[in-house]
């Protein structure tokens, strides 16, 4: 009786959590233009409209570079970060640990508005380069936990007899370590990736024109009506959303295989 | 020793990156909060004779004088080079003293042609304004360079010239009740995602085989789906032309659309689903690390099933329902996009009064001010977290 009471609840709140992403992605295959079922019939019109849409198509590049070259400065300087915070110990791990993992904790809003008033004076809003050096700090902490979670399967007794055949630390590390923890970067990677292209606020307050990302655009277009086309938006990024769950899910599976075996 | 080095010779490219990009900015920002830039040097001679004044009478004819000699020179001044100090200043006092924005600039503007007798005369002409004790304590208060005045009005708090401190008049006071709704709308977004999160947590801890990991793959799919998506599901199923009235209004139940949207209803339940990932992951990994023996040792000690819960289950679970709690309230504290598309003006919550003081009102100090507040709060929940989760496991969510 009671187990039965628990499976009713646990499977609710399960289609409560998927509910709402299934209502909408259906509707972005809408041959009508009303947002509500039932659909008239189904087509692609909408991701047509998206993909001629001199609105949505520059957000989408926007997104994917700024995405990409994000993670790319976070994963570069969180790895080795990562390492170092593993070899450290005592007050310097706690300081350093404190710092790098503050943009996780801090108010969005907070690190929008005191961008928008550093940025400012020194030329970075309203520039890809500022934006991305914005989502690369939001991104790095994924980076240095996701990493550091794969070094705790990681020897360092190893790193010792790289050291003992005579690797400096430099080779032991390229060489020893950093291929066993190789899918805990590439995961971080993704998890940097994934928080670019989620993020709004900041993207809000320090972009301009040129910079408009795929979430900013939707935020501006759930301002006012809402059409299909942003259903459709909805769902490339809900697709995008999907392909770096099983990236990372892939990912974190193999990592577990080597820390394994 | 070498190996320290080595360590924090690997941190340093990433901390120096973050001092640069984030704790400076924040750090820069925050400071507004505590001064104050923008009347000071416009009005250097005025502050500086002001510094003695005590603020229960108004000034003599020194400080009328010195307010003259500085509104002509920062005239002057903003005719040559455009710079626009006189509206920025006004704009600053008028936060403090409504009607300064027009003030200040009519009084630099006549007062600029000379004029016969004393100064004071002279601006008691312009505006009776200057003949009110309150006018010249704001110009104390914006003189800067720290200042109390931005805090003390994010707390609904004001001093007077004296510098006595009270209560904000009521149609002013709105800052404490912000905090006290953000609080609030926080609290219930926490206390629902527990009472959702927990039968489903402990579902896919004990479920086992395909089921957990069915609905572990439920919980993790719309974690990973953007904030703005996952809110503009919630519009398009509450709108008023939206899913959920359609179906009701097919299915004959109702006759005119039901207000779904633009209200708390509306936030709390975009809230608690976007935040529900958060409380049900630390709840799956504290459900799995129990032990399955110890109720069942309690139940052969004779205790009846929902004693060995409380005494039992319940307090071996509470570091990961107290770490749950946090990481969720701390998260909705800071929220700014899903209320300012799906709530209505009261529902706005501190975040969006930050929003609004940096950029369409251009307050940065209040801005910053609202801020503190905000980390403040935020902070001492991350020490809570701290005592409770430990720091050791950062990644376990």
């Amino acid at each position: 009786m009671g187990r039965a009471i628990l499976w009713a609840a646990g499977v609710l709140v399960a289609i409560f959590l998927l509910a709402p992403i299934v209502a909408i992605v259906p509707l972005s295959f809408s041959a009508g233009s009303f947002l509500f079922y039932p659909l008239p019939g189904l087509s692609l019109r909408w991701y047509q409209d998206f993909f001629s849409s001199d609105f949505w198509l520059p957000a989408l590049w926007n997104s994917l570079g700024i995405g990409a070259a994000a993670a790319v400065v976070a994963t570069a300087l969180g790895t080795p970060a990562a390492f170092g915070l593993w070899r450290a110990g005592g007050a310097l791990r706690s300081v350093a640990m404190g710092i790098v993992l503050a943009p996780m904790v801090v108010p969005v809003i907070v690190v929008a508005v005191a961008l928008l008033l550093a940025f400012g004076p020194i030329g970075l809003v309203a520039t890809h380069a500022g934006l991305v050096i914005a989502h690369a700090a939001l991104g790095a902490p994924f980076v240095v936990v996701t990493v550091l979670a794969s070094l705790e399967g990681f020897d360092p007794v190893q790193l010792r007899a790289a050291a003992a055949c005579g690797a400096g630390p430099l080779r032991a590390f390229f060489r020893v370590c950093l291929p066993q923890i190789a899918p805990g970067v590439a995961a971080g990677a993704v998890f940097a990736f994934a928080t670019s292209l989620d993020e709004v606020v900041v993207a809000l307050f320090i972009s301009g024109p040129a910079q408009r990302t795929l979430p900013r655009q939707m935020f501006s277009g759930l301002n006012d009506q809402i059409s299909l086309t942003t259903a459709a938006a909805a769902g490339m990024l809900v697709a995008f959303s999907v392909l770096l769950l099983l990236a990372v899910t892939w990912l974190q599976a193999r990592g577990r295989r080597r820390a394994g075996g | 020793m070498r190996r320290r080095a080595g360590a924090a010779l690997l941190i340093a490219p990433l901390l120096l990156f973050l001092l640069l990009t984030f704790v400076a900015p924040i750090g820069a920002f925050l400071w507004r909060a505590a001064s104050d830039h923008e009347v000071g040097p416009v009005l250097p001679r005025t502050v500086a004779a002001l510094a003695t004044w005590d603020g229960t009478t108004v000034p003599g004819e020194d400080t009328f004088a010195a307010l003259v000699a500085d509104l002509r020179e920062a005239r002057a001044r903003d005719r040559e080079t455009g710079a626009g100090l006189i509206p920025r200043a006004a704009a600053r006092l008028n936060s403090d003293r409504p009607g300064f924005r027009g003030l200040l600039p009519a009084t630099a503007r006549r007062a600029e042609a000379p004029f016969e007798g004393s100064a004071r005369d002279a601006l008691l002409a312009i505006s009776e304004e200057w003949s009110q004790v309150e006018t010249w304590g704001a110009i104390r208060r914006a003189g800067g360079p720290l200042s109390s005045f931005h805090l003390l009005t994010a707390l609904d708090l004001r001093q007077d010239a004296a510098g006595g401190i009270s209560a904000a008049p009521p149609d002013e006071a709105v800052f404490r009740a912000v905090l006290l709704r953000s609080l609030w709308i926080s609290l219930l977004v926490t206390a629902v995602c527990l009472a959702l999160g927990w039968p489903l947590a402990w579902l896919i801890a004990t479920a086992g085989g395909r089921a957990s990991t069915l609905l572990l793959g439920a919980v993790m799919l719309p974690f990973w789906i953007s904030l703005v998506v996952r809110t503009a599901a919630w519009m398009v199923l509450l709108q008023r032309e939206g899913v959920v009235n359609a179906a009701l209004k097919g299915a004959g139940l109702i006759e005119t659309p039901l207000p779904l949207m633009l209200n708390r209803f509306a936030v709390v339940l975009a809230m608690v689903h976007i935040l529900l990932p958060f409380m049900v992951l630390p709840l799956v990994a504290t459900f799995r690390a129990l032990d399955p023996r110890l109720p069942r040792a309690a139940a052969s000690l004779g205790a009846a099933p929902w004693r060995a819960f409380l005494r039992v289950t319940l307090p071996l679970c509470l570091p990961g329902v107290g770490a749950g709690c946090l990481l969720v309230f701390i998260q909705a504290l800071g929220f700014y996009v899903t209320p300012a598309l799906l709530g209505g003006p009261n529902d706005q919550m501190l975040a969006w009064f930050v929003g609004f003081y940096a950029t369409r009102s251009v307050n940065w100090g209040l801005a910053a001010a609202l801020s503190l507040v905000l980390l403040v709060a935020v902070g001492l929940c991350v020490a809570v977290y701290g005592r409770l989760a430990g720091f050791r496991r950062p990644g376990a969510a």
